[in-house]
């Protein structure tokens, strides 16, 4: 019945398909709307895509010394100079972002797949277990994150499980805030109180209704807390408490530059300008979708 | 009303600081080896058995963080491993005076810097110097205070031989550590504002007064400086925790013997005293400034009633 099934697939096409493709469009023309955003997006596309290709493009490996040839200035053979054992700062740079990408997306990931459950449950289940969560989400903020991120590395000693370990503890937290606000919100509006009321499953509620509508919101989360999880990574490596030789994170290539900052600057203007850039670019991209996916919270930057 | 909504959060304030030296204690506990190294210097049985009695070693974890907390109640932190001839308490009152005289030199900065520049964006709004500042802003606040230091290093030092590379006891030796220091709480207050600013500017009231005929500097100075102010104290208690978390790099980079230092080099050193003892500091305080924002933030903003806000 040709009829029937056209009729039956009409209603169901239109709230679906084009008024998705429109939020996103939309949201992109927004995004775009400003060239810096672009600028940034492309600069953070552009770290990524080079930490990503560091084993094939770093003219050596991260961990080849030359003592023979120390704190060499940059130079056709090194392009940013040899550190203080003679390693090629450029190569070190490339696997340096590896290592903050990995850890910085690995305790974003962490958090969210913590916190998004925990903060949904708190929403929907109410009463003693969104008690006992949200006093959870207190102790874990009564000290900086990176503070409780130090004290646990002085108990179980550096390294990148424990570096990701540490600053996912206190990474699940925003997530969790956010998805229990959503669901509260969202969780008495009509439409949700109109599924439940045909008999729909809480699985159904939260699949269907929750987080669709709290993904904008919970993508601007994780985009502005990538970049500070390679502020919070580069900062453990720089005191000496995060990343383990002989592998290179830009935040102890600059704490092992300070030594040889008078004789070779090019080894701590290296490492300081990435991490600069790498963090500001991927916070002005999170500030942009922002205000891309919810242009109703005008942040005036 | 008030009291009481007073004295939960007080109640809640204790639990939380006696939640956090639970979980700080029982973590430091966790660990493998004890105090004695057995390698260098092997003790008898009978010895050991001795000394873990009189330390109360030998007693079950919760009767030893009941001592700890029975000692720490009457000012007794212990001894810090790295530097044993000193307790943790006078340790404390030595190099804790460095940290506040440093913080409250770049709260003031950044506050009074912070509040020029966020009121002189706003009503420069949309022009070159607006773009200028935010951008200045956006770095200051997404950048991390080390990498500011090495750059300061870099130019004021290295290149220009200007200022030593480090140190603390001369007044300008504080210029490098304040600049970078400042740099990022100077760019949370000079936003805030800006924002604050730019939503009374456009309110019924200041339309008002400008159409009374009062002059734009009169605008700012009497309604619309009063008015962005609220949002704007409740940034100093969050802030002043995150000034010690910044003090621990800045210390750190430019060798300034302060408690973040000091945090440092107990974290290296596994110094559990010292590190339970800072710990404590900062949950409390942290909670206190969390506390006072938010009464004052009710004394300052007639509209906010107690016991609305918060949760």
């Amino acid at each position: 019945m040709p009829a029937a099934g056209d009729a039956a697939a009409l209603p169901r096409a239109r709230p679906g398909a084009p008024g998705r493709r429109g939020l996103w469009t939309d949201a992109w023309r927004r995004f775009a709307r400003n060239p810096v955003r672009i600028g940034a997006a492309a600069t953070a596309l552009l770290i990524v895509a080079l930490s990503l290709l560091a084993p094939l493009i770093a003219p050596a490996r991260y961990d080849v010394v030359n003592i023979a040839e120390p704190l060499a200035p940059p130079s056709p053979r090194h392009w940013l100079g040899t550190d203080a054992i003679g390693r090629d700062v450029l190569s070190r740079l490339l696997y340096g972002g590896r290592t903050s990408l990995e850890v910085a997306l690995t305790v974003v990931g962490l958090g969210v797949v913590v916190g998004v459950p925990l903060g949904t449950l708190a929403g929907f289940a109410g009463g003693w277990v969104d008690y006992v969560i949200m006093r959870l989400v207190e102790v874990s903020t009564a000290l900086p994150g990176l503070l409780l991120a130090m004290l646990v590395i002085s108990v179980l000693g550096s390294g990148v499980g424990n570096v990701i370990l540490a600053l996912a503890l206190a990474a699940w937290i925003e997530p969790c805030r956010l998805m229990r606000a959503q669901t509260l919100a969202l969780r008495d509006r009509e439409f949700v109180e109109a599924a439940w009321a045909q008999g729909a499953t809480t699985g159904h509620l939260i699949g269907r209704h929750i987080l669709p509508n709290a993904l904008g919101p919970l993508i601007v989360v994780v985009t502005l807390n990538i970049p500070r999880m390679i502020f919070s990574e580069a900062s453990l490596s720089f005191l000496g408490l995060g990343i383990n030789d002989p592998l290179p994170s830009w935040g102890k290539m600059v704490s092992e530059s300070v030594s040889y900052l008078e004789v070779s600057p090019m080894l701590g203007i290296a490492p300081t300008l990435m991490i600069a850039v790498a963090v500001l670019s991927l916070t002005l991209v999170g500030d942009g979708l922002r205000d891309a996916l919810d242009p109703s919270k005008d942040q005036g930057l | 009303m008030t009291g009481r909504y007073l004295l939960g959060r007080v109640a809640g304030l204790g639990i939380v600081v006696v939640v956090v030296s639970i979980l700080a204690f029982a973590l430091m506990h966790a660990v493998p080896g004890g105090p004695f190294d057995e390698t260098q210097m092997p003790l008898p049985p009978a010895a050991k058995a001795n000394i873990l009695h009189k330390y109360a070693l030998d007693k079950p974890l919760w009767v030893q963080y009941v001592n700890y907390v029975g000692h720490a109640l009457r000012g007794d932190f212990g001894i810090p491993y790295q530097s044993p001839t000193e307790t943790v308490l006078g340790l404390i009152a030595r190099v804790w005076p460095v940290t506040l005289l440093l913080g409250g030199i770049v709260v003031a900065i950044s506050f009074t810097c912070g509040l020029g520049l966020g009121i002189l964006a706003a009503v420069r709004h949309n022009t070159w110097l607006d773009t200028l500042l935010t951008a200045l802003a956006s770095l200051g606040m997404t950048v991390p205070n080390f990498i500011i230091a090495i750059w300061l290093i870099l130019i004021l030092s290295v290149r220009l031989h200007w200022l030593p590379t480090g140190g603390w006891g001369q007044a300008r030796l504080l210029i490098m550590p304040v600049i970078a220091y400042s740099l990022q709480p100077l760019a949370i207050v000079a936003r805030y504002t800006r924002v604050a600013v730019l939503e009374v500017l456009s309110s019924d009231y200041v339309r008002t007064a400008r159409a009374k005929g009062l002059s734009p500097a009169r605008v700012v100075a009497r309604h619309v400086l009063r008015n962005a102010c609220i949002p704007i104290v409740t940034l100093l208690g969050p802030m002043i925790p995150d000034l010690f978390t910044g003090s621990i790099f800045i210390e750190f980079t430019f060798r300034i013997p302060g408690l973040g230092k000091f945090f440092v080099s107990s974290i290296f050193e596994r110094d559990y005293p010292m590190i339970m003892a800072t710990i404590l500091l900062v949950a409390v305080l942290w909670s206190l400034t969390y506390l006072l924002s938010d009464l004052l933030y009710v004394v300052i903003d007639p509209r906010v009633r107690v016991g609305a806000r918060g949760r």
